[in-house]
């Protein structure tokens, strides 16, 4: 009798198809997979250990730089672990702003989501579509900012400045336009033949299985499990808020393609909600010695002036006890568990990273599957390395 | 009842002898347990289907160096629990000694336990009892030593300006 | 129309080495080296809003063996610096590196145990382009100087870097 000899095929860390850099070992006999080791770690930059050697304020930077397809997502959950922490109580035009940014980012992420996929697949236009309409949202993020990715806008009580004055314009267009362009991008993939064979069927995972391997966010609602963090446990203000959840039947790349499709939609609709309802008023929580005072008031007050100065140098002391805060990003569940311990300085800023988990269960998805559709399962689960590797 | 008092009572009449303390820092539940039980609350709470405490969230580990927590056991292991069905998240936290730092591994009931357990290994040391792989994942292969714990230095190195061309590298924390 | 006017009886007069950089810089393909964030202002920069085609740069070569020009777009973290060496090494002569980003230049906004400092550690770079991304125009602007670096160059020049 023969003997079955399998050969070892390496994914390397540059390639086309992997986002980014993951390496992924194949052990293959003929076309089939055998086993399945994805390699991470390319891109390690010792994120939450420098964060331990800043004061609060100045960490927010480094969490933009994690998963940088949606950084105010990033933010945000950062600033609600700490606004928990120190029990601030942020005023209602921030929260219905940040809800409003924070659905923008969510479509952000899966515009390039379905543009790099798609173009693994071998459709090689929609991501030129997609890359078109994603300057529309990089420009309201520019006129909030001053930078068209890592903005660091959400600061700890509040946004780091005003609204701007076309912010309201520029997200009414954003709204009355968009809509046309998710179309556009259906009637070039949902019904695409090609496409529906390359994703029937292919990288499945049962509800059970995704819950034993810890899936979160798309990955898991695609199996049919209706749990999301914006409904179930609601943060900022997320309850004010009418939405639904699009759940998947099969657990297969072509039901969470048209999950994400789904979830761009019911952003929309909360995007347009927030901003018929945005109420007026400060944009920063007036907590002196904890939240940086605006900018106008530390120009004219003394006493602003002061805490100005002494929180910029010296931060604010932390209780000694440890929260977790976790978020709906466009991945999955981000949390953020900041473990304070007296002093300015935080001991441990961990942060629970939705791609590194979903990507660990690569092998149950791959094994015993021919080898291209290891390329449409990675793209499926939607990875980001920098928040793989930190 | 509520889920937080179901819990309570869960933990409480099964495994009262190995909780050292309770705590609700924030509105967030969480038990402080020997490190020997872990496991079995870990097993009695998955073949519990009316709590429905399904989904491992996280492993985090905290390293309490030079703290005056540090009596009760210098890394700190904090298991993260949530319940779909009851939408309720608790903690389950251990303390292991600076000399001996290990546990079992909750692979066996978990698979999403693999990869958390490998990088708390690599990043802070803490040794795994029964898991298949345990071996680095995020630093490279050359680097000794434990990254995140507090005695590693951050290795800092100063910018090369003209006035400073052939200096080495500084290593501050 | 163009070029054919100019030139009577099909007869151009000029040096080798003034025709081999404009065919150098006309046609530079780059490779998909996209490590972090700047990768994802790479790709807008070729997309249709910032076009980078209309510069020569049709195709990103996956393959290092086709590829002339290397953006190094991201952090180099320790683990991925000899993958980047390999990569160097593979590409034929003449080849051309871009350093994109302040974390390719100089370690950017992470001093610490786990990136190289800047990119020019372990390859030698002809072109550094500031900013935490930086925007693709100003990406533009440094393919553009990487353009003038390549009119300059001569056939005669001796190039230790890439082992002449």
């Amino acid at each position: 009798m023969a003997e079955n000899k399998t050969i070892t095929l390496n994914m390397g860390p540059q390639h086309p198809a992997t986002h980014g850099v993951l390496r992924v070992e194949l052990e293959l006999e003929g076309e089939t997979v055998v086993k399945v080791r994805p390699i991470v770690g390319y891109l390690h930059t010792g994120i939450e250990k420098t964060m331990e050697s800043k004061l609060y304020y100045k960490a927010i930077p480094e969490t933009d730089r994690m998963d940088y397809l949606a950084p105010m997502s990033n933010n945000l959950g950062y600033c609600l672990a700490v606004e928990k922490l120190m029990e601030i109580e942020v005023p209602e035009k921030v929260k219905w702003a940040r809800v409003c940014l924070a659905e923008l980012t969510r479509l952000n992420s899966h515009l390039v989501w379905l543009g790099t996929h798609a173009l693994d697949l071998g459709a090689l236009s929609p991501v030129l579509y997609t890359f078109r309409d994603r300057e529309m949202i990089v420009d309201i993020y520019e006129a909030c900012g001053g930078q068209r990715m890592m903005t660091s806008y959400i600061r700890i009580g509040g946004l780091s400045h005003d609204l701007p004055l076309d912010f309201d314009k520029k997200v009414r267009h954003l709204l009355k336009v968009f809509p046309e362009k998710i179309k556009e991008y259906e009637t070039l993939l949902t019904e695409n033949q090609i496409f529906i064979n390359r994703t029937r069927n292919v990288a499945v995972i049962s509800a059970e299985d995704a819950i034993n391997w810890s899936l979160t966010g798309p990955m898991l609602r695609g199996s049919g499990v209706k749990h999301d963090l914006r409904k179930a446990n609601p943060y900022s203000g997320y309850e004010n808020f009418d939405f639904e959840i699009p759940v998947g039947e099969n657990g297969d790349a072509y039901d969470r393609y048209k999950l994400r499709m789904e979830e761009m939609r019911q952003s929309l609709r909360i995007a347009r909600q927030a901003i018929d309802g945005m109420p007026e008023g400060p944009y920063r929580a007036h907590v002196p010695g904890v939240v940086l005072p605006p900018k106008e008031d530390v120009l004219h007050k003394m006493e602003s002036m002061i805490f100005h100065f002494k929180i910029i140098t010296e931060g604010f002391k932390a209780p000694c006890g440890s929260v977790y805060q976790a978020i709906e990003s466009p991945k999955g569940e981000i949390g953020f568990y900041i473990v304070g311990d007296g002093t300015n300085r935080p001991r441990r800023i961990r942060v629970r990273p939705p791609s590194f988990v979903n990507i660990a269960c690569l092998p149950a998805l791959c094994e015993g599957r021919m080898v291209s559709d290891v390329v449409c399962a990675i793209g499926s689960v939607d990875i980001v390395l920098g928040e793989v590797d930190r | 009842m509520d889920f937080e008092q179901e819990i309570r009572e869960f933990i409480n009449s099964r495994f009262g002898e190995d909780v050292i303390a309770e705590d609700n820092f924030r509105n967030q539940l969480s038990f402080i347990v020997k490190p020997a039980a872990v496991y079995e609350i870990c097993q009695d709470l998955l073949e519990n289907d009316r709590l429905d405490v399904k989904l491992l969230a996280d492993i985090a580990m905290v390293d309490w160096l030079d703290h005056e927590e540090e009596k009760k056991g210098r890394f700190e292991l904090v298991y993260n629990l949530y319940s779909l069905k009851h939408k309720g998240r608790f903690f389950l936290k251990t303390r292991l000694p600076a000399d001996k730092p290990e546990i079992k591994s909750l692979t066996p009931l978990w698979n999403g336990a693999n990869w958390l357990e490998r990088e708390a290994f690599d990043m802070m040391g803490i040794i795994f009892t029964g898991h298949p792989d345990l071996t680095k994942i995020l630093t490279p292969d050359d680097l000794e030593g434990h990254p995140l714990r507090r005695d590693f230095p951050l290795t800092w190195e100063q910018p090369k300006f003209s006035w400073n061309k052939d200096d080495p590298p500084e290593v501050i924390k | 129309m163009g070029l054919e006017e100019k030139i009577p009886d099909s007869i151009i007069l000029t040096t080798l080495d003034k025709m081999v950089n404009w065919a150098h810089k006309r046609s530079m393909w780059p490779m998909t080296f996209g490590l972090a964030c700047c990768a994802i202002e790479m790709m807008s920069a070729s997309m249709p809003n910032f076009d980078l085609a209309r510069f020569g740069m049709e195709v990103f070569r996956p393959s290092p063996r086709q590829a002339d020009l290397m953006i190094v777009s991201g952090r180099v973290s320790r683990k991925m610096a000899p993958v980047v060496k390999t990569l160097y090494e593979q590409m034929p002569n003449p080849k051309w590196v871009i350093a994109m980003g302040a974390c390719a230049s100089c370690g950017g906004v992470f001093n610490n145990y786990a990136i190289v400092q800047g990119v020019d550690k372990i390859i030698p770079v002809d072109v550094y382009v500031p900013g935490c991304p930086p925007r693709p125009e100003q990406l533009i602007n440094g393919i553009m100087k990487l353009f003038e670096k390549v009119e300059k160059s001569s056939l005669k020049d001796k190039h230790e870097e890439w082992g002449r």
